[in-house]
């Protein structure tokens, strides 16, 4: 009965989009009040709705429904609850349902945050959400139906995928989709002024929050997947340049790139054309994303099973809305009018490149991430386009763009003065160079990779302190005071721009000094790496809920004073029999040992990798302050008012 | 006007191919199960309902085994290419009758011909499950030890059948 109570809320709740997705944009044209009055309930409804379902499909993972084909499929009655309500997302129905769940929370976040918007606006941008929505729920009410039944019923379900039962699925996939569809606020926005011709700074003032909250929670995302193959995957790599990986990281590229092109936009008025094309792409990087993943015409470890259908779907789906909002661009952007003018010198220009570069970056990664499809698709053979293409082209364009970045913050909108700039950033400039030629040869070895990746670190770390310094020095109020003036956002940019400095740090410390070693082991054995001692105590067998672990114990120690311990497992998840490792890490600012359990060999011995990992932690400390930096910037107070009353206020003392 | 225009052309192009790989690539793209043993199943039989058939009963030799159903369009365009395999007497084809009713399935086979030695029926899907059926048909082949080696997802072409499956099937026969 619940299912069904699920499925019939998805079928209400696609007559719903499609009243939300007509009426008020239709009204909006006709100057219909009524029917543009249409819109606030209708999300609201439609949210209602999709969320019955989306807790109707949870209700059935909870108690364990194996009539429902979805539920047998990624469900086993041995499996935790907690992983029970993340199998929810496991597959490919119920991560279409999380999809459409996620896009009315943010539907109808927006119809609460919009009183004051202009009628003519709010009915556009609510209509365009529920056009949206209405392509997923077609989805999967006609090709990926997550209600559907398996008359008789499973005795028992086949298990969640056991690469996902770990705490990384319950929060990583939600995240991530926060993300995603988050973007599709922005994109709504876009389109809808570009409909109603009005592109101004206010425009861009009202998608910034919404833009910047997308943003933190892409990034999240993509730290929490980033850290979850860390520890998961038993190699220690963080990041593998896999097609669905890239296909959240493109949205983040060109999201980073809106962030700031907004920024341009807000106070400037420059950028316009550029702004909207940004932010269609960012929405239109993420359902391509979605399409990858979907469809499986890339291979990947995230790829769920293939259905020639559903890709077709999904295709003409991008094909209405990406095309279509492009041909809207194509049409409506050449009237849309030219900013303010701005010297080659200045935090414009600055910005321009900036933004420039993670636009290339961003197609980069898709021309990589497509490639062996294009030259499948023309019949020159099947090739897989891995780390050394990707790393090669994204350290010549990250470069300056950092090093752009130190100089963009101090530069001043309009006109800055290149003399200027280089005197106040002269020692500055000394410190990171100094830092690169020297620091390495106290951690061990020299290379160009190192000495470039420190340098760009410490020129993030020295210019903020510049900035920070100039700031507070500026005029001959008291420092408190000071630091309470400066606006939030302020602080923000500062924050996220050091997280860039520590994942830059993080990667290069990490890449440069990490190293490994393979070794057969008895109990009792020594292994010896980067000054530590592995001692392998030995073997134990552990029963999990639905898994047989060999649980192994290795002591580090260092000159024969014990550290920590280390416990590598080995499971056997006994359903889909399916063996799986776990690392042992134990994390540490500067360092983090890591170890993963081989094969067992005869006599009782096993082959154990052991890995030491310099500051890799610090490429996620990176990513958490990026977010943190993108909090403080919505927590600043010209976002916290509501009343129409009160911004016109600020926007007349701002004229004045 | 025309600069606001390159987008849309891009992307344009981007359709195209993905239009293209979408046709090519998902029949291409492996099964997790391959190089696994074949998942064992014991189910009635299509034809008797009183003798049962299992994965078991064909270690030794190297067989096909094809997912199909009287429902599936796909499948009618594959029938003829098993019909054909069956009379050379290459390789023997075991089938298992996907969610569908006895009498349908029957009646198809006596319209079409029985390339099967024998069908497993699986009514509710339950074992196609296990096979990570989506569509049907799909086709595996399976070694002498039970080893899924090769699956097909949708209908077999003679050029796979050509390409792959026979030369695959010949030279497992001799290992």
């Amino acid at each position: 009965m619940i299912p069904e109570i699920g499925h019939f809320a998805l079928i209400l709740a696609l007559l719903v989009a499609l009243v939300q997705g007509t009426f008020p944009i239709i009204g909006a044209a006709r100057r219909n009040s009524v029917w543009m009055g249409l819109a606030v309930p209708a999300a609201r409804a439609q949210f209602f709705l999709v969320a019955t379902a989306f807790f109707c499909l949870a209700y059935a993972f909870a108690s364990m429904d194996y009539s429902v084909t979805y539920v047998a499929t990624n469900s086993n009655s041995k499996l935790p609850l907690q992983y029970r309500i993340a199998a929810v997302w496991g597959g490919h129905e119920g991560s279409l349902l999380l999809w459409a769940f996620i896009l009315n929370v943010w539907t109808v976040a927006v119809s609460f945050f919009s009183k004051h918007l202009p009628d003519q606006l709010r009915a556009r941008i609510l209509g365009i959400m529920g056009l949206i929505s209405i392509g997923f729920i077609l989805f999967m009410l006609t090709v990926s139906n997550p209600f559907e039944r398996l008359i008789p019923a499973a005795f028992d379900g086949r298990d969640l995928n056991p690469l996902l039962q770990d705490p990384g699925m319950v929060f990583h996939p939600p995240m991530l989709y926060m993300g995603y569809v988050g973007f599709s606020v922005a994109f709504a926005f876009a389109i809808a002024a570009l409909i109603g011709g009005q592109l101004d700074a206010t425009w861009a003032r009202w998608s910034r929050p919404w833009t910047t909250l997308a943003w933190v929670f892409l990034t999240i995302g993509i730290m929490g997947g980033s850290n979850w193959a860390y520890y998961e995957l038993g190699w220690g790599g963080w990041w593998f340049w896999d097609a669905v990986e890239n296909a959240s990281f493109m949205p983040w590229l060109v999201g980073t790139a809106l962030i700031h092109s907004l920024a341009v936009t807000e106070k400037r008025g420059g950028f316009k054309a550029w702004t909207v094309l940004l932010a269609i792409c960012a929405f239109s990087l993420s359902l391509l994303g979605t399409f990858l993943v979907r469809s499986g015409v890339l291979t990947s470890v995230h790829a769920f099973a293939t259905d020639p259908r559903r890709g077709l779907f999904i295709l003409m789906f991008l094909v209405v809305v990406i095309g279509g909002s492009l041909a809207l661009f194509a049409w409506r952007a050449p009237k849309i009018g030219r900013g303010g003018m701005f010297q080659v010198v200045s935090r414009e220009s600055f910005l321009l490149a900036n933004n420039v570069l993670l636009a290339v970056a961003a197609i980069s990664v898709l021309l990589g991430t497509l490639y062996p499809l294009f030259l499948d698709a023309l019949g020159m053979g099947k090739i897989s386009v891995g780390p050394p293409y990707f790393d090669t082209v994204f350290a010549p364009l990250m470069t300056p763009a950092v090093f752009l970045m130190g100089l963009g913050t101090l530069a001043r909108w309009k006109k800055a003065e290149l003399p200027e700039l280089s005197i106040r950033l002269r020692w500055a400039f000394g410190v990171s160079l100094a830092t690169a030629l020297i620091l390495p040869f106290i951690l061990g070895h020299w290379t160009p990779m190192i000495g470039l990746g420190l340098f760009l670190a410490f020129w993030i770390f020295t210019t903020t302190v510049n900035l920070l310094i100039n700031q507070l020095k500026s005029n001959q109020l008291s420092l408190i005071f000071k630091i309470k003036s400066i606006p939030r956002s302020w602080w923000g940019m500062v924050v996220a721009h050091l997280g860039i400095g520590f994942f830059v740090l993080g990667v290069t410390i990490v890449k440069g000094y990490e190293s490994e070693t393979a070794v057969k082991m008895l109990p009792g054995d020594v292994a010896h790496l980067a000054g530590f001692d592995f001692t392998f105590d030995g073997i134990k067998e552990v029963q999990g809920p639905n898994y047989l672990s060999e649980k192994g114990q290795i002591t580090v120690s260092v000159m024969g004073k014990e550290k920590t311990h280390l416990f590598p497992e080995k499971r056997l998840y006994t359903v889909q029999n399916m063996p799986m490792t776990e690392a042992g890490i134990s994390p540490g600012v500067f360092n983090d040992l890591y170890a993963s359990l081989g094969e067992p060999l005869e006599g009782g011995a096993w082959s154990v990798r052991i890995y030491y990992k310099p500051m890799v932690e610090w490429i996620w400390a990176g990513c958490g302050l990026m977010a943190i930096g993108g909090l403080l910037a919505l927590s600043d107070k010209r976002y916290r008012m509501k009343k129409r009353g009160q911004i016109l206020a600020v926007e007349n003392k701002g004229v004045a | 006007m025309k600069r606001f225009l390159i987008p849309l052309l891009i992307f344009i192009v981007l359709v195209a191919f993905l239009g293209i790989g979408l046709n090519l690539d998902p029949r291409e793209v492996p099964s997790p199960l391959i190089g696994k043993p074949a998942p064992i199943f014991s189910l009635a039989r299509l034809d008797d309902p009183s003798k049962s058939m299992s994965p078991k009963d064909m270690l030794g030799k190297v067989w096909l085994f094809n997912v199909w159903a009287s429902w599936c369009g796909a499948c009618r365009d594959e029938h003829p290419l098993l019909v054909a395999l069956s009379k050379t007497g290459i390789v023997p084809i075991y089938g298992m009758d996907y969610k569908d009713t006895r009498q349908d399935a029957q009646q198809w086979l006596d319209m079409g011909g029985n390339p099967y030695v024998a069908n497993a029926f699986d009514v509710n899907g339950r074992v196609g499950i296990d096979y990570g059926v989506y569509g049907v048909p799909e086709t595996y082949v399976i070694d002498k030890k039970g080893i899924i080696v090769f699956k097909q997802i949708g209908p077999i072409t003679e050029e796979v059948l050509r390409d792959k499956i026979l030369p695959l099937v010949k030279g497992l026969q001799t290992q």
